[in-house]
């Protein structure tokens, strides 16, 4: 081989790798971006469902001690509650009590008064703490109580997870469901499930004959349509939600005029319940059901469905055996997309639902914003997003990678 | 309102990054005909005395939306107006400023309530049982009223969520407004709430933000509601209602003035707080939007006609019960998953 050949193999080489890096290059502020505000929120949404090091920060010692609790059938020995007596006087003179006492609270019922009322009933010293504690409080007594500190004692912790399941775990390892009046999130995701399910049919149903008519007409008049569909798609989420509310109130437009055309004496209940959700949510997201489809069947070759018919299939049989299974991959994108955008929402449910009509969002922004419970909060974002990832590859196995493509 | 100003306060906040980095005070507080009155009496007359220029934005509540701020350590709020419970929380966990009260008149300056190691006092007011005067002649009379399908038909609206319902609830059941958080402190007391509100279940629906109450009796939407007082007497004098109120029973709390942990402004903040807390100054408020005010020689500076629609007039505090925050910070998850857990039975 030549010296001459060799050079122009490292030059190819060379050119090859300033090509890969100007791509990267290209691509690179998308990647960072993604990074930014995708990978690493969601990252850190799901370590903070498990992590949980704020009560271990406060009270090292007691986190300590109970590392070496084994007999959980009773309360901990002496060491541990010398160790939370040292913790909580040290928690008061750093003025951070208020955050141990806040994360016992998730987990005892008055958990947060326990903390502050013994820390005022503690004395100095103490010969046994136990019985100091005892005195204080008999709820130290319970093995539940220590239970709760030693699964907020982290740094790994199944808590929140559970929680977001109805469930609890027990002193003695097993896992329970929690109190009945607690037990609601479950409920909550099917029910985040079944408005969506439902809203995406509603929108396939109404998008479907839509998109047809954009796909057949000529291009003109196809453009002047296709503009009205996208008006709406262009106007604020809010602004359209609100003006569901002027027309489906008690006194709105739908009311006042079946009540004028003398349909009903009555007015019908259309808002801040779940047929006001459902409309409203449906409206919002028709759009996204909408282009799919319609991209779809601009595609689909007029000829077949004329030699359908030439060929004898009444217009029902022709249109259900050769229109239709062709515009599959717009159903199924279309139809995937209004679902996934559906589970998320939080705005429209908020303004036009009722109290039985909150989605799983409703819950994470009140653990977020209202009570600070980042952990749960966290927990049922997670159980949203699993949930999510789940169906999804449900969906890919049963539709298949092909049913998924954008036209 | 809530999702209105949060997007407002969003946007507002992409101006505002957009800018200079040696940024103007900015003062948030709750947006609408409040915000309004506090820009008339409070805001513009600061900046036209002391040249001090002042931004003010509209937030939504929640001391998550704080904490991130400060935690995230560029704050770019100084002065914000919160809840008690927010005050508490915030307090303890370290996200605000501890007040020097030399420079804002001194604690003998103002009401015992409004005084906090983090924060003083901005505002009282209530939560009343509202109505449409020109739909119901002779109102209600108290929550026992509320809870009347036959006297009063038609739908009623309540705050989302177990705080101030339950209260509510309860007093609806006969207790006492003195007595309401020591039966509320009860299993039995739950249940007996939860269980009085069964009975208005199919006709009540829950309103989520200040604003809506009253659009909710203007609309004809609802017969009766929990409403603000101020926003009663907003509505009344602005858009020409005639709602009427009822303070038997009214729940009443407090907002106050914290500054954020670390703010870069905090010379500007204490003077900007110094100007709201004068007897003088809090005396306009009323005349405007009908919340009391906390410094102790204010009422005597407040017109007597406007006094009668605030909350700290003697006779209207008379029958009315203090929102107890410290119950709340105990037991708010709690009673919202049990509130959930009602509303989603049939």
């Amino acid at each position: 081989m030549s010296g001459g050949a060799v050079s122009l193999r490292a030059q190819l080489a060379r050119a090859e790798r300033l090509r890969r890096w100007r791509a990267f290059g290209l691509v690179a502020p998308l990647f960072f971006f993604l990074i930014v505000v995708f990978v690493a929120p969601i990252g850190d949404m799901l370590l903070r469902s498990a992590h949980d090091v704020e009560l271990r920060n406060v009270w090292p010692k007691t986190a300590a001690a109970l590392a070496g609790w084994t007999d959980r059938a009773h309360v901990p020995d002496e060491a541990a509650f010398a160790a939370l007596a040292a913790d909580i006087r040290s928690a008061k003179a750093a003025g951070t009590l208020a955050v141990p006492a806040r994360r016992l609270n998730y987990a005892v019922e008055g958990g947060r008064t326990l903390v502050f009322n013994t820390q005022r009933k503690l004395p100095e010293t103490a010969d046994k703490w136990t019985d100091a504690f005892l005195g204080a409080d008999p709820r130290w007594g319970d093995v539940e109580t220590w239970n709760a500190i030693d699964q907020a004692a982290g740094p790994l912790t199944s808590f929140f997870m559970l929680a977001a399941m109805d469930r609890q775990m027990r002193a003695d390892g097993s896992i329970v469901l929690a109190d009945a009046n607690r037990r609601i999130y479950l409920d909550v995701l099917a029910r985040t499930f079944l408005v969506s399910a439902v809203v995406t049919a509603l929108c396939l149903l109404l998008g479907f004959p839509v998109a047809y008519l954009l796909a057949t007409q000529p291009p003109a008049r196809a453009n002047l349509l296709m503009i009205l569909v996208l008006l709406p798609f262009w106007t604020s989420l809010l602004v359209r939600t609100a003006a569901w509310i002027v027309v489906l109130q008690e006194h709105g437009l739908v009311n006042d005029a079946l009540i004028g055309l003398g349909l009903i004496e009555r007015p019908l209940r259309l808002i801040y319940n779940r047929t006001g959700v459902y409309i409203a949510m449906t409206h919002v997201l028709l759009p996204f059901a909408v282009l799919p489809l319609y991209s779809v069947m601009k595609g689909v070759n007029p000829v077949y469905m004329r030699a359908a018919l030439s060929l004898g299939a009444r217009p029902t049989v022709a249109f259900l055996r050769v229109y239709l299974p062709q515009t599959t991959p717009g159903v199924a994108a279309g139809g995937l997309l209004v679902f996934i955008l559906a589970l998320g929402y939080y705005i429209t449910p908020e303004l036009v639902g009722g109290a039985s009509d909150q989605m799983l969002s409703h819950f994470i922004a009140y653990y977020t914003a209202d009570t600070v419970n980042w952990g749960m909060a966290s927990a049922l974002g997670a159980l949203l997003l699993a949930s999510t990832l789940a169906l999804y590859a449900l969906y890919n196995r049963l539709v298949g990678p092909g049913g998924v493509r954008m036209g | 309102m809530r999702l209105k100003t949060l997007l407002l306060a969003a946007a507002a906040l992409a101006v505002a990054t957009g800018g200079a980095m040696a940024r103007d005070l900015t003062v948030v507080s709750w947006g609408g005909a409040y915000q309004d009155a506090q820009k008339k009496v409070y805001f513009a007359p600061f900046t036209a005395e002391t040249k001090i220029p002042l931004v003010d934005e509209p937030w939504d509540g929640g001391v998550g939306t704080l904490r991130a701020k400060v935690q995230s350590g560029k704050a770019d709020w100084d002065v914000v107006q919160v809840e008690s419970d927010e005050l508490a929380v915030g307090c303890e966990e370290g996200l605000y400023e501890k007040l020097d009260w030399a420079k804002i008149g001194g604690k003998d300056a103002y009401i015992p309530d409004a005084v906090n190691e983090c924060g003083v006092g901005a505002i009282f007011y209530d939560f009343v049982l509202g109505y449409d005067k020109d739909k119901l002649k002779d109102g209600p009379a108290g929550w026992a009223d509320f809870f009347d399908l036959k006297k009063f038909p038609g739908k009623r609206a309540l705050r989302n969520g177990p705080k101030t319902t339950l209260e509510i609830a309860l007093m609806g059941d006969g207790v006492a407004p003195k007595d309401v958080y020591k039966v509320l402190a009860t299993p039995e007391g739950i249940d007996r709430a939860f269980k009085k509100l069964d009975t208005i279940k199919s006709d009540l629906i829950f309103w989520k933000s200040g604003a809506q109450p009253p659009q909710l009796l203007a609309s004809g939407e609802v017969a009766l509601t929990s409403v603000y007082n101020g926003r009663v007497d907003a509505a009344n004098r602005n858009d020409h209602r005639n709602f009427g109120m009822v303070w038997n029973g009214a729940l009443y709390t407090m907002d106050s003035w914290v500054i954020l942990k670390g703010s870069p402004n905090l010379d500007a903040a204490y003077k900007f707080l110094a100007f709201v807390g004068r007897p003088e100054n809090e005396a306009k408020l009323p005349d405007l939007i009908a919340y009391g005010v906390p410094n102790v020689k204010a009422n005597a500076l407040i017109n007597p006609d406007r006094l009668k629609v605030l909350g700290t007039a003697p006779e209207n505090i008379a029958n009315a019960v203090l929102l107890n925050t410290a119950f709340w910070l105990e037991n708010s998850d709690r009673l919202t998953e049990r509130f959930n857990q009602w509303a989603a039975q049939k």
